[in-house]
């Protein structure tokens, strides 16, 4: 027995030693956001928002309606494809859900040029709304197809019922699908949400205007605009700030998002 | 999953049914309509797939053969895009430089990120927190994350410095993410790590979690050992995941664009350049869109290629 309470002791000693390694940079950022010459406060906050280059209230709010315009963007398409893509037989389905898929094999760092002349086209460029299309575009893959399997695992004995009840398609949708999938749809909206709040290469490529930058570019923008010394202190403020309703929503849905992860393979 | 278990769907207590056939709309008619209602659902998703995917994958193709200058009329001229990026040095090094990373990464990440998931996959006390603590550097985002190395790593405001002299590791000022093309790369694939460990373990820890226990206790009644039941069981099973998280792993490094762009600027002299970021110059620096479709597409096609190889030789060796 001298043997299991070694690995017993070996488990948490290492556990922990990890757990402190990969804690450690998160704490320290937010020590280091409100530690200043004289002591503690507030003043690398204010030099965030305040100074000539620093984050404006518009980029704050340009990120909330990026991300706005991709959570629902991608809730409303997703909802509607796992629908199609799980109840329904059409010609050409199983072609559009492959392909659907396949943007997950082209990233798209390698397609975002095309994207920027594309969007001059159609008028979107330097545009918030070009921007989420672009970004609910490449939350589909994963969201279409969590939603199929969701839509797949609802009873069909419980549409059906509701057919006979003499419900469209839409209604059925609405008042019996709906919340049956609940889960998938919290699980496609954090996503979508987390991505487009700290998504910075896609913005770059096609914000161009520091009007329209989104908080991630503005403090990226923080970083490498300066040429001389960098404001290491506000920079951390910046993570901070970003990071916050990340950690927030994080917190708040973490143990229906890391089950939804790990379904199915628990065993209790 | 869903909280309803509904009687069978004949429930004699429920309205009059007007069909008996479980199958609604019934004829063909019926399905037909069906069809068209299911390809109406669809639609949304079609136009999203065809006009920000499909028509963009073109687009980069054709650009890649025109003189795209950011601004004013493209004309045709290939192949001259193509022959470009034999004679860019720059880009060389980059692709060399992007293919070091890529194996640095993948190796180191699969490592950490197996040890984490075996430490991780019993359920024992302080367990949970463990995996949260491992994953929580997921909610920051990577742009964020770098910005955090980036003071972390600082002689400034960053304690890692300070540290090392306290044990008198090092001595004086030390620039960890500018100073030399080793210490700059070993910054980049110290945030990787941190940021993306805890993600592949949570993917590896749903294969490990797969395997049925029944199986090592056979391999244990039969005196297997510790490396062995590794070996022969625990790797060979978890080969569908293994090969999803290393092509996760080599896709996102062969596209690595944020961790440079941030931390090291792609120096000193161009060394941490990636070839996403030459990408970004030929187009948005020296406003060449042609030049960089062309990279583009060599890229991509690469990616494919290579998607395409590690699947068929992981499957092989499965079966």
């Amino acid at each position: 027995m001298k043997d299991t309470s070694r690995a017993r002791w070996g488990y948490y000693v290492t556990g922990t030693a990890l757990a402190i390694l990969f804690l450690f940079p998160l704490v320290w950022s937010g020590f280091a956001s409100v530690r200043t010459d004289t002591g503690f406060g507030l003043e690398n906050y204010d030099r965030l928002f305040n100074s000539a280059n620093g984050i404006e209230l518009r980029h704050v709010l340009n990120s909330v309606v990026v991300s706005a315009l991709t959570v629902g963007g991608t809730l409303f398409i997703a909802t509607l494809g796992g629908y199609a893509f799980g109840r329904f037989r059409f010609p050409g389905r199983d072609v559009l859900f492959l392909l659907t898929l396949a943007i997950l094999m082209v990233p798209y760092a390698t397609i975002l040029i095309a994207l920027y002349v594309l969007l001059g086209w159609l008028g979107l460029e330097d545009s918030l709304i070009g921007l989420s299309l672009v970004l609910i575009t490449f939350q589909l893959p994963f969201s279409v197809f969590m939603m199929r399997n969701s839509f797949e695992a609802v009873p069909l004995e419980l549409e059906e019922s509701a057919r006979v009840d003499g419900c469209t398609t839409v209604g059925t949708l609405v008042r019996i699908m709906l919340p049956a999938v609940r889960p998938g749809l919290v699980t496609v909206g954090l996503f979508a949400f987390l991505t487009s709040w700290s998504e910075f290469f896609a913005p770059l490529i096609l914000l161009n205007s520091t009007d329209k930058f989104t908080t991630t570019l503005a403090v990226v923008n923080m970083r490498t605009a300066s040429h001389g010394s960098i404001d290491y202190a506000a920079l951390e403020a910046g993570v901070v700030f970003m990071a916050v309703p990340c950690l927030v929503l994080f917190a708040a849905m973490q143990r229906s998002y890391v089950r939804g992860f790990t379904s199915g393979a628990v065993k209790g | 999953m869903s909280t309803t278990t509904t009687s069978p769907p004949s429930a004699r207590t429920g309205p009059p049914r007007r069909q008996t056939a479980p199958a609604p709309p019934a004829g063909r008619r019926g399905r037909r309509l069906r069809a068209l209602v299911g390809a109406a659902y669809a639609a949304p998703t079609a136009v999203m797939v065809v006009l920000f995917f499909l028509v963009p994958l073109a687009l980069v193709a054709w650009m890649s053969l025109n003189r795209w200058p950011l601004l004013g009329k493209p004309s045709f001229n290939a192949p001259a895009n193509y022959s470009g990026i034999a004679e860019d040095e720059l880009l060389h090094s980059a692709a060399w430089f992007t293919v070091k990373y890529t194996v640095i990464i993948t190796v180191l990440l699969f490592v950490v990120a197996f040890g984490l998931a075996v430490l991780v996959q019993h359920r024992r006390p302080g367990v949970g927190f463990f995996r949260t603590a491992f994953f929580l550097p997921m909610a920051v985002g990577f742009a964020s994350a770098s910005l955090l190395f980036l003071g972390l790593l600082s002689d400034e405001i960053g304690p890692v410095t300070d540290l090392l002299a306290e044990f008198g590791l090092v001595d004086g000022y030390v620039s960890w993410t500018s100073g030399s093309p080793d210490s700059a790369l070993a910054s980049a694939v110290l945030l990787v790590l941190w940021r993306f460990a805890g993600f592949n373990m949570l993917i590896l820890l749903t294969g490990l979690q797969a395997i049925p226990p029944d199986v090592y206790e056979a391999a244990r009644v039969d005196g297997a050992n510790r490396w062995q039941t590794f070996r022969r069981i625990t790797l060979p099973l978890m080969r569908p995941t293994i090969a999803l998280v290393v092509t996760l792993m080599t896709t996102g490094s062969l596209l690595a664009f944020d961790q440079f762009w941030i931390l090291t600027r792609g120096g000193p002299d161009n060394s941490t350049t990636s070839l996403v970021m030459v990408i970004y110059r030929e187009a948005f620096i020296r406003l060449d869109l042609g030049s960089a479709a062309g990279i583009s597409v060599v890229l991509l096609a690469v990616l494919v290629v290579f998607n395409v190889i590690q699947f068929r030789v992981l499957r092989r060796r499965s079966s």
